[in-house]
């Protein structure tokens, strides 16, 4: 990290620079706890408990391999991968017309409709956490992948419509114009030529969806028992246990940030666009 | 404004009406139903008016998470509002290192909350976390588990450190947005550092400022993993936010009627800061015709 002053300096060769400091020293604020965890996922609880070591003094994999081999652990890897997937999918196949409809037309109730969804966005889950249990319970869907993907499309679907408008919005609207002049039909037109225009818009948004419903506790929490239980519930169960498998825990905590680690890069530029609805 | 009215384009959006209502409608229907009546098992309810209303508005319980909820979102919208701000001004605007600091910063970001919440529970216990130690070894009495003013602290450091990036963020997007010639012009005139961020930066960011502030408001507002992770709302009541007392409200003590009623009183408030929002945002909109064009 040192090389910033480097890169700084070089901009204004004359004086010293000092503006890499701030973004250093937040950074690594940030990155403190994240080491802890990492460096705890390698220990054993007994070097966990006994010493206080800053590097793992016998680094082992066995936390990671506890994880992977015990289904009870690595099943809440697969149910939160699946009811993700799932709210992903349904998500965008409803958002992108919708969208698409907010951004290029205006129509009865439109701004109302607008409104509502923001609402649903901003909703707090405690709220809806008891009602959804007995919808659920009623159409016997409780501990399963499609509820909890269904209950996470009431912040997903407006996240979705309103981050896609922003992106919609800026896709001129002389390209409809032309397509229907050349004859296309509005299904062909939308697949073919509009989707691939909008399509980092809708990667942005699918990362979102994703992002959402895999940070989301309480939910999913309330409509899962066992069989669809996600890993972010495994988890706290396992702190309220006495059982305090610490590095166990770090681990499991380390694999629930990787996935957000690996596709970051990807949409680096669109994260401020996405967490602020489409909307800078 | 030019765009066409067509009431047709209502069947491209009823997906998302129907799936929404569904899954938002009926769920506040039953929560309205049950603020009305009152139950004494059996399935058998009883009319009971505003009741419950009257009786969770006059609740110290309430009042107490309620202001609990303001003083913590107060509190951190004034940490994080000028430290965002502060980091977004030092950032890189351009070079290697952009992508580096974007990435590494959007990292809490992208962490499942209740992950948060443990890596704090860790980070701040005086046996093996790091925090915790440090402080002990300084000979800092801490522990956030038995000590009020320590759950708040910490609390209040892990939003700081969980949220602040978005604001970074945020900012930075409207700091990339102000063309090199502004700061030429500004350094023509002689124009002090403060003048510029005074005159120049912060006109340019008060849009996306308006949104951080917004949604900061509105995420803190409805906190509930990450403290119930981190101390489950002890040590006694002291951070037992409204979001953390209705779910123990509803679904620990099964007390529907009450906690239907604060649900709704919970959710009005949200509505009420979410058209201020969608107020704002339109408003935006309206100002800037170039939405979206930039980035």
């Amino acid at each position: 990290m040192s090389n910033t002053s480097l890169m700084s300096g070089s901009n204004t060769p004359t004086k010293l620079n000092f503006k890499w400091v701030t973004p250093t020293l937040y950074i690594v604020f940030l990155l403190l706890p994240i080491y802890w965890l990492v460096n705890m996922s390698f220990k054993t609880n007994q070097e966990i408990l006994s010493t206080f070591t800053l590097f793992p003094d016998n680094p082992t994999l066995h936390n990671y391999a506890v994880i992977l081999t015990d289904p009870s652990w690595y099943n809440g890897y697969i149910n939160s991968m699946i009811y993700v997937a799932l709210n992903t999918v349904i998500t965008l196949s409803v958002a992108l017309p919708a969208a698409y409809a907010f951004s290029r037309y205006r129509f009865l109730g439109d701004k109302h409709l607008f409104f509502w969804l923001l609402t649903n966005r901003m909703a707090p889950p405690a709220v809806f956490a008891l009602p959804f249990f007995q919808l659920y319970s009623s159409f016997g869907l409780i501990d399963t992948h499609i509820a909890v993907a269904l209950a996470h499309c009431l912040f997903s679907v407006p996240l979705a419509v309103w981050i896609l408008e922003g992106f919609m919005s800026g896709i001129p609207k002389e390209i409809d114009e032309t397509a229907y002049i050349d004859g296309y039909s509005f299904p062909k037109f939308f697949v073919k030529i509009f989707m691939p225009l909008a399509s980092s818009g809708i990667g942005v948004t699918a990362f979102f969806c994703f992002m959402f419903s895999w940070v989301e506790l309480l939910l999913a929490r309330t409509l899962t028992v066992t069989d669809a239980k996600p890993i972010t519930a495994t988890m706290t169960r396992t702190v309220s246990a006495s059982g305090l498998d610490w590095g166990v825990l770090a681990a499991a905590g380390v694999l629930t940030i990787i996935p957000g680690a690996l596709v970051i890069y990807f949409v680096r530029n669109y994260i401020a666009k996405g967490f602020a609805l489409g909307r800078v | 404004m030019d765009k066409p009215f067509n009431n047709k384009a209502w069947f491209l959006v009823l997906p998302v009406f129907i799936l929404v209502a569904i899954s938002a409608i009926i769920p506040l229907m039953t929560v309205v139903n049950y603020s009305v009546q009152d139950t004494f098992g059996n399935n058998q309810f009883f009319w009971a008016g505003t009741e419950w209303f009257v009786e969770v508005l006059h609740s110290q319980r309430f009042w107490d998470a309620f202001l609990k909820n303001i003083a913590f979102s107060a509190t951190i919208l004034v940490i994080e509002i000028p430290l965002g701000i502060v980091i977004a001004l030092s950032m890189p605007k351009r070079g290697i290192w952009v992508p580096f600091c974007l990435v590494l910063m959007s990292l809490p970001l992208l962490i499942p909350w209740n992950v948060v919440g443990t890596i704090w529970q860790v980070f701040g216990r005086a046996d093996i976390g790091l925090l915790g130690y440090f402080l002990d070894w300084l000979g800092i009495s801490y522990n956030y588990a038995t000590n009020a003013v320590d759950a708040w602290i910490t609390i209040i450091i892990m939003d700081v450190w969980h949220w602040t990036s978005l604001v970074v963020l945020l900012s930075y997007a409207g700091l990339v947005s102000i063309p090199e010639a502004y700061y030429q012009a500004a350094r023509i005139d002689g124009a002090s550092k403060w003048k510029v961020f005074r005159y120049i930066q912060l006109p340019k960011m008060n849009r996306v400022l308006l949104i951080a502030v917004l949604l900061r408001f509105m995420d803190s507002f409805m906190v509930y993993t990450e403290p119930f992770v981190l101390t489950g709302g002890g040590p006694g009541n002291s951070t037992t936010f409204l979001s953390i007392d209705l779910v123990k409200m509803a679904i620990g003590q099964f007390d529907l009627g009450p906690a239907a009623a604060m649900s709704l009183v919970y959710f009005l408030v949200v509505l009420l800061v979410s058209w201020v929002f969608f107020t704002v945002m339109t408003n935006l909109d309206a100002d800037a015709p170039e939405k979206g064009v930039q980035d």
